[in-house]
C-alpha cells in the first residue's frame, strides 16, 4: 500500500513538473509573451499590415513609360544603339529565373501559347506572383542579403524560421516599409518573433548579444546602400565615402559609423525573453583617442528626418523608412532590380554613394515604389514591363560591354548554382515542378538540387557575383550523378522517355526537347541536326538523351540572356 | 552538314587527342602498361630527387574541430590543467610533445612548432574562416584561403585542379574575392574515383556529344551577342576543355593511391585522412599547389582525452608518414606542411571532463620550404592565471593567425604584403601579418 502511495505521490509531481514544462513551451512558442500581445495590437491598429491588393497592370503603365523615358534618353545620350525587343519566351524565362528560379515548365509554355502573344508575359509575371515557388525563392534570396547563410549561434539563431517568415511576407505582398521596421525593431525569441533572427544572426559574434557592429554594416548595406564599412576603423581620408546631405557632402567620420551601430546597442538579451528594448549603451575607443568615449545614436545623413523620442531602434526604423529618405528607397529599388536580371544597375547592389549621380530610372523607380506604398509587387510590375527588362540580348550591331552597362542590350548574367539546378530538374520534367507534384518528386529534386548545389558551389551572400564557370561545375555537368538521372529515358520521370513516347515526328522531338530545356523554339540548322540525329540511328532513345545532354550543357542554359 | 562542314577542326583535335591518348596509356590495360605518372613516381623513388626547379607547394593537414594543444604538441603534465595527457621526448633534444604522437615524435626535427598562436574567434565558423584564409570574417567581403592565395599568385599550371580539398569537412578551401576559379577542387576518401571525372557513356558517344554542343549549340548562342563572348564572359568552352584535359590527364594517376605497396598505404593509417596525405603528397608532385586534407572529431567538450586521443590516433601516422616520404623524395624544400586547427582547447576541464574552445594560445606545426627544423616558437604557462581581461599574459611570444599567415606566405616565396584588388576595387594586402622570423630559415 505504502509503495502505491509512493507511486501515486511521485506521478503527481512528475505531471505537475511536465505540465509545467508544457506551459513554459507553450508560452515560448505560441506568441502569448507581452511582445507578442504588443506586436498583435500594433498590427490590428496599422492599416499598413494588410496585404495589398495586386495592382491592375494598367496602373503601372505611366511609370513603366517614364522609365522607358530614362532609358531612352540616357542611351541617346551616350550615343549607344539599342537592341530589339526579345520575344515573348525569352522575357518570361528571364521572369522565371528572376522570381522562381528556374526556366519555364513545357506545361508553362503550352498554357501561354493559348493565349494572345501581348498578353502571354503579363499573365506568366502575374502566375508568378501567385506562386508559392516565389515567395520561396525570394525568400530565401532575401535572406542572404539581410542575414547571410553561416549557420550563426545555435538555438538562438533560427534562419530557416527566418526565411519561412519572409516567405509568408512576400506571399502577402507585405510593404516593404513595414517589413524594415519589423526587422530593425524586432523583440522577443526567434522561434515566436522571426524577424529577431536578423539580430540573432549576429549574436555568434558578441557572446550572444546584438552585435552592433556587423548589424551597423548590415544596415547600411542592405536598407540605405552605403559601404561605410571602413568608417569602423578610420575616418574616411581616400574620399570613398561621403555622408551629410546629399547636396552638400561632407567627408564620412569614424562617429558616422559608430553613431549608427549604437542605435543596436538597445537591443539587449534577456534569457527566456528573448530580445528587449532597452537604452543606447555605447562607448568606443576612437582612433587615436587615448579613452573611450560615450557614442550617442545618430544616423550618417539627413538627421531632420530623425524623430526626437523614441525607443532607439523604432526611431532608427522611422528615419530609414521616412518617405523623404530617397537614398533608402533607392536601397531597396537597387536590391529588387538586381534581382530581377541577375545583375545590379550600377557597379554594386549596395553601393550608391550620396554624392554620385545614379541612373536616372533608378531615381524614378524609387520615387514610383514610395509613392505607390513602398509595394514590391507593383515595383517588379514595372521593372517587368520596362524596355530596359525586355530588350533583347543580341543585336544586328555590334554589341560591347558599354551595351551592357547601359542595357541597351539585356546583359548575359551567368545563373545561381541554384538556378542551374532549379533549370535542368525542370527540363527533365513537362510539368512544372512545385509543391503540387508528386512527393517523391519533390523529394528526389529536394535532394538532389540540394547536391548539386554543394558540388557546383554556392556562393553564399555574395548574390550578384558573375564568376566564369569552374572545372569542377564542368565535370558535375557532363558526367554527374543528377544530371545523368535527369537525361535518362525513363518513362516514369524524364522529359527525354515522354518526348520519345508521344512526339510526333523527330521534328516535334526536336522541338519539344528545345523548349524543355532552353525554353525556345531550334533554329532551322538546329533542327536539321538533330532530326537528323534521331532519324539516323537505330536507337531514338539514345539520341533523345543526346540531345537532352547537349542542351543543359550549354552555354545557353548556364546564363540569362 | 553544313553546320559540320563549318566546325573548328583544329580545337575539337586537341580535345579528342585528349580523349584518346588515355585509352592509349593504358587505361583498362591491367597494369600491364605503366602511366608516365607511374614511371615518374617510380623514378623519382628510385632516384630519391626530384625537379629542382619545383615550384613552391602547401600541404595542409586541417584539424576541424578545435585540436587541444594539451594533448597535440604544448602538453604539460602534472600542471593544474595538464589532465591524463602525458609528454614523449622527440628526436629535437629537448622539445617533447604529447604521448598521443609518438611516430611524430621521431619526425619532430623536420619541423617547427608555434606554441602561442592567439586570435579573437571562438565560433568555429568564424574562427575556421579566420584561420583559412588570415581575416577575420567581414560581411563585407569573402577572403581567399590560403590555397587560393598561392594559386593566384603563381599560375604554373597542370591539367588537373591546382587546389585541392580531399575529404573537405564544412570548410574547404575558397577563392573569395579572387573568385570561383581559385575554390578547392573537391574529392572525398582517395579510396574511391575521384567525383564525375568518368564518363556516364561509351567514349565514342560522349565525344559525339561534345561535338555537337560546341559545333550546334555554342556557336548559335554566339551569333549576335557580346562580342568575344567566349572569351571576355563565358568562357563555358575554355572550362569544358580544361574538364575535358583533366577526365584524360595522366596526372589523374596521382589521386590513386592504390598503387602504392601496401607498406607505404598502411604507414599513412588505414583511414581517409590517411589515404588523403597520401595522396597530397602524390598531387604535390604533378603540379597540384595546395592540397588540404581534413581530420575531424576534435571537437571535445565531452571526454577531451578520449576524443582527442582517437583523433591523435589517425593524425599520428599520417603525419609523421608525410614528413617522411616528403623528406626522402627530397621535396621538403618545396613543399610547405602546415598542420593545425582552427583554435585550441581550454586549459580548464569542464564537468563533463571536456575542454571548450580557447583561442588564447594554441599550436600549429609547420615543416618544410624555408622553416627552420626543430624550432618552437612561443610557449603557454603551465600554470596559466587565466586572467580574462588579459588573456595573452600566460602567452610567451604571442603570435596572431595572420603573423602565422604572413610566415606561410615567406616560406612560399609570396609577397605577403602586396595589395590585391577586390571586385569593386578595394585594395586588399594578401596579409595582414608580421612573419615569425624566429621558425624561418636565415
Amino acid at each position: 500500500m505504502s509503495n502505491l502511495k509512493k507511486i501515486a505521490s511521485a506521478s503527481l509531481r512528475w505531471s505537475w513538473l511536465a505540465l509545467l514544462v508544457l506551459f513554459a513551451f507553450g508560452y515560448l512558442v505560441s506568441g502569448l509573451s507581452e511582445q507578442a500581445r504588443r506586436g498583435k495590437r500594433r498590427s490590428s491598429a496599422d492599416s499598413e499590415s494588410r496585404p495589398i491588393a495586386n495592382a491592375v497592370h494598367g496602373e503601372t503603365r505611366g511609370s513603366v513609360e517614364q522609365i522607358d523615358e530614362d532609358w531612352n534618353r540616357s542611351l541617346t545620350s551616350l550615343g549607344l544603339e539599342r537592341a530589339d525587343s526579345a520575344n515573348w519566351l525569352a522575357v518570361c524565362r528571364r521572369l522565371s529565373l528572376a522570381l522562381v528560379g528556374n526556366g519555364l515548365s513545357l506545361e508553362e509554355i503550352r498554357v501561354l501559347e493559348q493565349l494572345e502573344e501581348p498578353q502571354r508575359e503579363r499573365v506568366h509575371l502575374e502566375n508568378l506572383l501567385g506562386d508559392p515557388r516565389f515567395h520561396h525563392y525570394w525568400a530565401e534570396r532575401w535572406s542572404r542579403f539581410l542575414v547571410g547563410t553561416d549557420g550563426g549561434q545555435f538555438i538562438l539563431y533560427r534562419r530557416r524560421r527566418f526565411r519561412i517568415w519572409l516567405a509568408e511576407v512576400f506571399a502577402v505582398n507585405e510593404r516593404y516599409d513595414r517589413l524594415v521596421r519589423e526587422l530593425l525593431t524586432a523583440e522577443g525569441l526567434g522561434t515566436d518573433k522571426p524577424q529577431v533572427n536578423f539580430l540573432t544572426a549576429t549574436f555568434d559574434s558578441n557572446d550572444g548579444s546584438a552585435d552592433p557592429i556587423r548589424l551597423a554594416a548590415r544596415t547600411s548595406r542592405v536598407f540605405l546602400g552605403l559601404r561605410i564599412d571602413c568608417l569602423q576603423c578610420h575616418n574616411d581620408f581616400l574620399g570613398n565615402v561621403n555622408l551629410g546631405d546629399a547636396d552638400n557632402p561632407r567627408e564620412g567620420l569614424q562617429t558616422d559609423f559608430h553613431q549608427l551601430a549604437a542605435f543596436f546597442t538597445s537591443a539587449k538579451t534577456s534569457g527566456l525573453q528573448g530580445v528587449r528594448n532597452g537604452e543606447v549603451d555605447y562607448s568606443y575607443k576612437y582612433l587615436d583617442e587615448e579613452q573611450e568615449t560615450d557614442v550617442e545614436a545618430s544616423v550618417p545623413f539627413l538627421p531632420e528626418l530623425l524623430p526626437e523620442n523614441g525607443e532607439p531602434r523604432q526611431r532608427l526604423a522611422t528615419w530609414v523608412t521616412h518617405p523623404r529618405n530617397q537614398q533608402a528607397a533607392r536601397a531597396a529599388v537597387s536590391h529588387v532590380w538586381a534581382l530581377m536580371f541577375g545583375r545590379p544597375m550600377g557597379d554594386a547592389v549596395d553601393n550608391l554613394p550620396l554624392d554620385e549621380p545614379c541612373h536616372p530610372m533608378l531615381n524614378t523607380l524609387a520615387e514610383d515604389f514610395v509613392s505607390h506604398g513602398f509595394n514590391l509587387r507593383r515595383l517588379i510590375r514595372v521593372i517587368a514591363a520596362s524596355q530596359a527588362f525586355r530588350v533583347d540580348s543580341r543585336a544586328e550591331f555590334e554589341i560591347t560591354p558599354e551595351h551592357e552597362h547601359a542595357f541597351a542590350v539585356f546583359p548575359l548574367v551567368r545563373l545561381r548554382p541554384e538556378q542551374v539546378a532549379g533549370s535542368i530538374i525542370q527540363a527533365a520534367r513537362i510539368k512544372k515542378t512545385d509543391r503540387d507534384s508528386s512527393l517523391f518528386l519533390q523529394l528526389i529534386t529536394l535532394t538532389g538540387a540540394n547536391d548539386f548545389v554543394t558540388q557546383y558551389g554556392d556562393i553564399g551572400e555574395d548574390e550578384f557575383n558573375s564568376d566564369s564557370i569552374t572545372i569542377t561545375q564542368r565535370l558535375l555537368m557532363m558526367n554527374g550523378n543528377l544530371l545523368g538521372d535527369l537525361v535518362d529515358f525513363n518513362p516514369l520521370l524524364n522529359t527525354s522517355a515522354h518526348v520519345g513516347m508521344f512526339a510526333r515526328d523527330s521534328s516535334h522531338v526536336v522541338e519539344t526537347v528545345y523548349l524543355c530545356a532552353l525554353n525556345r523554339y531550334p533554329t532551322t540548322v538546329e533542327k536539321q541536326h538533330f532530326v537528323s540525329r534521331i532519324d539516323c540511328t537505330e536507337n531514338s532513345s539514345e539520341a533523345i538523351e543526346d540531345l537532352l545532354w547537349v542542351l543543359l550543357n550549354s552555354s545557353e542554359l548556364a546564363w540569362n540572356h | 552538314m553544313a553546320i559540320l562542314d563549318q566546325s573548328n577542326s583544329s580545337r575539337l583535335c586537341d580535345v579528342q587527342s585528349h580523349l584518346s591518348r588515355r585509352t592509349l596509356l593504358g587505361a583498362g590495360a591491367g597494369g600491364l602498361m605503366m602511366s608516365a605518372i607511374a614511371r615518374r613516381l617510380a623514378w623519382a623513388d628510385d632516384q630519391g630527387v626530384t625537379d629542382p626547379a619545383r615550384p613552391k607547394s602547401v600541404i595542409l593537414l586541417w584539424l576541424e574541430g578545435g585540436p587541444s594543444q594539451l594533448e597535440t604538441f604544448d602538453p604539460h603534465p602534472g600542471g593544474v590543467y595538464g589532465g591524463d595527457t602525458a609528454t614523449i621526448g622527440t628526436s629535437v633534444k629537448g622539445l617533447d610533445i604529447a604521448d598521443l604522437l609518438p611516430r611524430t615524435a621521431e619526425q619532430m626535427h623536420l619541423a617547427s612548432l608555434v606554441r602561442s598562436v592567439t586570435s579573437k574567434e571562438g565560433d568555429h565558423e568564424r574562427a575556421v574562416y579566420n584561420i583559412k584564409t588570415g581575416y577575420r570574417p567581414d560581411p563585407t567581403l569573402k577572403h581567399p584561403s590560403l590555397g587560393a592565395v598561392l594559386c593566384h599568385a603563381d599560375q604554373a599550371g597542370a591539367d588537373i585542379p591546382r587546389h585541392i580539398s580531399i575529404v573537405p569537412g564544412n570548410s574547404p578551401g575558397r577563392g573569395g574575392y579572387l573568385g570561383a576559379a581559385y575554390d578547392a577542387f573537391k574529392i572525398y576518401d582517395p579510396a574511391r574515383p575521384v567525383p564525375d571525372i568518368r564518363r556516364s557513356v561509351a567514349e565514342a558517344r560522349f565525344d559525339q556529344r561534345v561535338t555537337d554542343l560546341y559545333d550546334v549549340v555554342e556557336s548559335e548562342f554566339r551569333r549576335g551577342r557580346l562580342k568575344q563572348v567566349e572569351k571576355t564572359r563565358t568562357l563555358h568552352q575554355t572550362a569544358t576543355n580544361a574538364a575535358l584535359n583533366m577526365m584524360s590527364s595522366e596526372q589523374l594517376d596521382a589521386f590513386d593511391v592504390s598503387v602504392e605497396p601496401e607498406e607505404v598505404l598502411e604507414s599513412f593509417g588505414d583511414t581517409a585522412f590517411g589515404r588523403g596525405a597520401l595522396a597530397a603528397s602524390r598531387l604535390i608532385e604533378v603540379g597540384a599547389r595546395c592540397v588540404e586534407v581534413t581530420l575531424g572529431g576534435w571537437d571535445s567538450h565531452l571526454t577531451n582525452h578520449s576524443l582527442q586521443s582517437s583523433a591523435c590516433e589517425k593524425l599520428d601516422p599520417a603525419l609523421a608518414a608525410l614528413l617522411k616520404r616528403l623528406e626522402e623524395r627530397d621535396l621538403l624544400d618545396s613543399t610547405l606542411v602546415v598542420c593545425g586547427g582552427e583554435f585550441g582547447r581550454t586549459p580548464g576541464i569542464n564537468p563533463a571532463e571536456g575542454r571548450d574552445h580557447w583561442p588564447h594560445g594554441f599550436s600549429t606545426l609547420l615543416a618544410g620550404c624555408g622553416i627552420r627544423k626543430g624550432a618552437v616558437h612561443g610557449a603557454t604557462a603551465a600554470n596559466p592565471k587565466l586572467n580574462s581581461d588579459d588573456p595573452l599574459a600566460d602567452i610567451v611570444d604571442p603570435v596572431t593567425v595572420a603573423d602565422l599567415h604572413a610566415t606561410v606566405l615567406t616560406s612560399l616565396g609570396v609577397d605577403y604584403q602586396e595589395e590585391l584588388e577586390t571586385p569593386v576595387g578595394r585594395p586588399m594586402k594578401r596579409c595582414e601579418g608580421k612573419p615569425i622570423q624566429s621558425i624561418l630559415d636565415a
